[in-house]
């Protein structure tokens, strides 16, 4: 861990698709039990951001550390192995499956002694720490040998959640996770993000709800045309400072609180 | 431990309440009971109509006429739990029977290198299809309807001249034509619901540990009692006949086989899950091209070995072998046993159930003298009824909101 404590940092980071520039020139900063809110517009870049930090693009300037030590993430696998895990919007879930093997699916826990040589799975055990995993995170599913098909969205969700925590992941990326969920199951997964900054890892969320954002994180950075457009602390920022900054209202953003980013740097 | 467990156990494990299981017959969770009560229904009508059909020595030949089809639609269910098809197993199961009998009989090799050699080339033959489908991307529909000519060429080509091979080596030639006394029959059933006891028993005794299942132990009873009473008459059904067929112990050994590795193993897992997700799967880190090609040696695999049962049983390849109905029954009859078409849904148990019913009917009509125009329209019907069953389950799935 470095000196100003930062999780994983990202510095001068571009990335150009064609004509198209992505990210320009963006710093951004994790730190172990925070929740850091990316919002921007459409085409803002959140996406490409979120991607890199994943592995699935790499940038084509800039540099990234790891708790203090220059990483590149050449894929989503090696973003894996440094603790970086990624919640998708689409949530990657098999329907099919039931809960248990759903979190435990592409790590799943294998027998020993002779069942080894087939790889047999040790269902007794994945369903052991399934319980145990789900209740430490609150997490209330009735049976975990139902369908991941069978559940409601907000359930789907908190077991995509659940499931990268498996891995003991220290920083996690959450792409929209609160879309298409109804008030009280949007509740419920605004609650699991909480649990995880209690945990002490860094949080990551991408949302377009600004109501969701306030309640949840604790600083929000903004991007706009795939530039930075200022960093806020949740605590003394209004909305109407974030909205300015979404729409480039405040370009340039003299960055009344950008102190954070600057520091990062 | 005893005395806590059970209050422990209560909220983990809910068990189902009637309502549930009729649900899930009805929307296909639990498509083999539908499946079984539809065979016996089609049992009853042709007793009523001839009843040469339920004795020993019918039941004893109907489990020979399906050994073929049953192994070729092993390899079939792993295909469709992907969400893919495999239209070139026939072809490949004459080529591979072909390339078998040429090796023992023109060339003179020992019988076992030749059944071998007849394996691994299905077995490379599923391997290309795989690759090529899952490594430039073409849908398998295509990549194995080309195989489908292809392998059928190939047949006609390793044939020569001569068009017919005669198989006379006994191991051979054994394969379909072996029957084991009354005794070894009835040890061999012995084994069987002794392994399926002490394996269920140990499974529950593990969960029961864990502190995950009530520890009511009617469900697997129940289950045991069942599959002690499926082996004990079939077992007596063949024996008084000529005895349990080696070709029965193989067919059964392989769906058994088979089933363990989807159902238990990390790699039948991940066929699962592909069936399910391919993305999802891709995303968790599981090698999906690995999966898929090893899927496909599979299919291959299981359809060579398909091929040389049935030219076994024949005691002869020539140029229509694997041709004619044996592709389309070796997928029909999983799909009208409860494996969905559309992926991930699915057993291997459906590979033997299916065979029993598409042979059931077969071999019925030809008791009661029907022409084959007429088999094949009976057998298309109840191949798009059990479509339909399985489409208004996935319908009924969606309307309870499950996907």
């Amino acid at each position: 861990m470095n000196a100003n404590g930062s999780l994983l940092a990202l510095k001068g980071v571009s990335k150009r698709f064609g004509p198209v520039q992505a990210l320009q020139d963006v710093d951004f900063e994790v730190r172990p039990g925070e929740v850091v809110a990316l919002v921007g517009d459409n085409g803002a870049g959140k996406s490409t951001l979120v991607k890199t930090i994943s592995g699935i693009y790499s940038a084509d300037t800039g540099t990234m550390s790891f708790e203090g030590h220059p990483v590149s993430i050449s894929s989503p696998a090696e973003a894996a192995r440094l603790g970086i895990a990624t919640v998708y919007q689409d949530l990657a879930l098999c329907d099919n499956l039931d809960v248990v093997a759903n979190l435990f699916l592409g790590r799943e826990v294998v027998s020993g002694g002779l069942a080894e040589l087939t790889r047999q799975l040790n269902e007794v055990d994945m369903e052991h720490q399934s319980h145990e995993l789900l209740e430490q995170l609150a997490v209330t599913i009735p049976n975990v040998r139902s369908e991941v098909g069978n559940l409601s969205g907000g359930q789907r969700q908190q077991v995509a959640v659940a499931r990268s925590l498996l891995g003991e992941p220290k920083v996690v990326l959450l792409d929209e996770p609160t879309a298409a969920l109804g008030v009280a199951q949007t509740a419920q997964v605004l609650a699991l993000i909480k649990r995880l900054r209690e945990r002490g890892l860094g949080v990551v969320v991408i949302s377009h709800n600004l109501a969701d954002v306030f309640e949840v994180a604790d600083r929000i950075f903004v991007l706009f045309l795939g530039r930075p457009g200022g960093t806020f602390e949740a605590s003394d920022t209004t909305r109407e400072d974030v909205v300015a900054a979404i729409t480039g209202a405040r370009r340039n953003g003299e960055a009344a609180h950008s102190d954070v980013a600057e520091e990062g740097g | 431990m005893s005395a806590a467990t059970p209050a422990a156990a209560e909220p983990l494990a809910a068990r189902p309440t009637r309502g549930e299981v009729v649900r899930r017959v009805l929307q296909g969770d639990l498509a083999s009971v539908r499946v079984i009560l539809g065979l016996a229904l089609i049992w009853i009508i042709f007793q009523s109509q001839n009843s040469n059909f339920l004795t020993a020595v019918n039941l004893t030949n109907l489990m020979l006429q399906i050994t073929a089809v049953g192994l070729i639609s092993v390899g079939i269910v792993y295909v469709l739990l992907l969400g893919e098809i495999d239209l070139s197993v026939g072809a490949v199961s004459g080529l591979t029977a072909a390339i078998m009998a040429v090796l023992n009989v023109k060339h003179g090799w020992n019988p076992y290198l030749s059944i071998a050699a007849g394996v691994i080339c299905g077995m490379a033959i599923g391997s290309v299809q795989g690759a090529l489908f899952t490594g430039f991307g073409i849908p398998s529909f295509v990549v194995t309807l080309a195989g489908l000519l292809v392998w059928q060429g190939a047949l006609l080509y390793v044939l020569g001249d001569t068009g017919t091979i005669n198989l006379t080596n006994p191991k051979i030639t054994g394969l379909a034509n072996t029957f084991y006394s009354d005794t070894v029959g009835w040890i061999m059933a012995a084994i069987a619901i002794g392994a399926y006891t002490a394996s269920t028993l140990w499974a529950w005794r593990g969960r029961v540990r864990a502190g995950l299942a009530d520890r009511q132990l009617t469900g697997p009873v129940i289950r045991i009692v069942i599959v002690a009473a499926a082996v004990i008459a079939t077992v007596a059904v063949l024996n008084s006949d000529r005895g349990v067929p080696l070709a029965v112990l193989i067919l059964v050994g392989f769906v058994a086989g088979m089933e363990y590795i989807a159902r238990r193993t990390r790699f039948g897992r991940h066929v699962y899950a592909l069936g399910g997700s391919a993305e999802a799967a891709r995303r968790a880190g599981i090698n999906i091209h690995a999966i898929r090609i090893t899927v496909f040696a599979i299919a291959g695999s299981m359809a060579a070995i398909g091929g040389i049962m049935q030219a076994s049983r024949l005691l002869a390849v020539n140029q229509s072998s694997g041709g004619n109905d044996l592709l389309l029954l070796a997928i029909a009859g999983p799909v009208i046993a409860g494996t969905s078409l559309f992926g991930g849904r699915g057993n291997v148990w459906s590979a033997l159930l299916g065979a029993l019913v598409i042979g059931s009917i077969s071999n019925g009509m030809d008791l009661l003298n029907l022409q084959s125009s007429v088999k094949f329209m009976v057998t298309g019907g109840v191949l798009l009824a059990a479509v339909v069953v399985d489409a208004l389950a996935r319908r009924q799935r969606q309307a309870a909101g499950r996907l």
